[in-house]
């Protein structure tokens, strides 16, 4: 899961890596957004039950939904196959 | 200045892991009158208390976001009911945090602009007396108070920002924002005036030794808002749990 800022929230964090990129000479990048990412593992049935868990998780605790939003992405388990 | 007719207020002061400003806050709150008194966030019951602080520090490490895990704590729910029943509910700070994001209060508290920890006195102006923390002041009153913090840039919707101006929720503005917080929010309050949250820190400023008396006018409004509701308890114990 990855949780950033809205779009058009401030995320200063972000604004301050980007001005350091041109001292760097990094003058193609821009747009920058600095998110956290969460990896764990959901014991479900299916890949649906365990992305429903995920954002309920994200909703609930992992991201505030006034400033942040969340991306949720599911991935099985090598270990138990494929879901 | 102290509130007459306050004593014997209990102000309950809420203690998470992490927390630092509670032994300030129950000196300052005795500066005015009222008894605090610290409750540990695991106890499940806030009865028997006129009013309560959620005060600053770093409640359960800042981990995640600042105030998101201790929204969780057992203490929370007594909170929460006590709100709703129309107590007297103060955020100072992290407990600012801690309130935004139990949604007793709207809006979210981000990283400053400008990237920097800030330590430093700021003037603040009074924008509306109808929450508890201003009820004593008026309008345009300049209050000195001490900021010191990382995440005091006040954010929310648009759509809660022109409501928080059309219901005169936003209690303080700072005079000169210092943490790039939209409208230059120092204070909220919810709808109805119970619930408020600052950034500054009145509790530091209530002795002339250091440097500014100006938190015991807002600390002797909360303490006098709950010894008004104390005294009248019953006839307005149906406050609604009036939506932030």
């Amino acid at each position: 899961m990855e949780v950033s800022a809205l779009e058009g929230i401030a995320d200063p964090e972000a604004a301050t890596i980007e001005r350091a990129l041109p001292l760097l000479g990094f003058d193609a990048v821009g747009d920058m957004r600095v998110g956290r990412m969460f990896r764990f593992v959901v014991q479900a049935s299916d890949a649906a039950a365990a992305q429903a868990a995920a954002e309920e998780l994200a909703h609930r605790l992992l991201a505030n939904p006034v400033i942040q939003r969340a991306e949720v992405a599911v991935h099985p388990l090598e270990s138990e196959g494929a879901a | 200045m102290s509130s007459s007719g306050s004593g014997g207020v209990n102000v309950a002061v809420v203690v998470f892991p992490g927390s630092n400003c509670e032994h300030d806050t129950v000196e300052a709150l005795s500066t005015v009158d009222a008894r605090g008194e610290l409750v540990w966030h695991t106890q499940l019951s806030l009865e028997g208390f006129d009013a309560i602080v959620v005060p600053g520090g770093f409640a359960h490490g800042d981990y995640l976001r600042t105030g998101a895990i201790a929204r969780f704590s057992p203490v929370m729910e007594a909170v929460r009911q006590a709100a709703a029943s129309g107590v007297p509910v103060l955020g100072i700070c992290n407990g600012f945090q801690v309130l935004t994001e139990a949604r007793l209060l709207p809006g979210a508290l981000m990283r400053n602009a400008g990237g920097r920890f800030l330590c430093e006195t700021v003037e603040c102006e009074v924008i509306s007396t109808s929450s508890a923390l201003t009820a004593n002041t008026s309008v345009g009153q300049r209050l000195r108070l001490p900021i010191n913090h990382f995440e005091g840039n006040y954010t929310c919707a648009p759509d809660t920002l022109e409501t928080l101006e059309s219901s005169g929720q936003i209690a303080l503005r700072y005079v000169s924002n210092p943490n790039g917080s939209m409208r230059s929010i120092a204070a909220v309050a919810n709808r109805a005036g119970n619930v408020v949250g600052l950034m500054p820190h009145p509790e530091r400023a209530c002795t002339a030794l250091m440097g500014s008396t100006d938190g015991q006018v807002l600390l002797g409004s909360f303490v006098q808002a709950a010894a008004d509701r104390a005294g009248n308890s019953g006839t307005v114990a149906a406050v609604a749990a009036a939506g932030v």
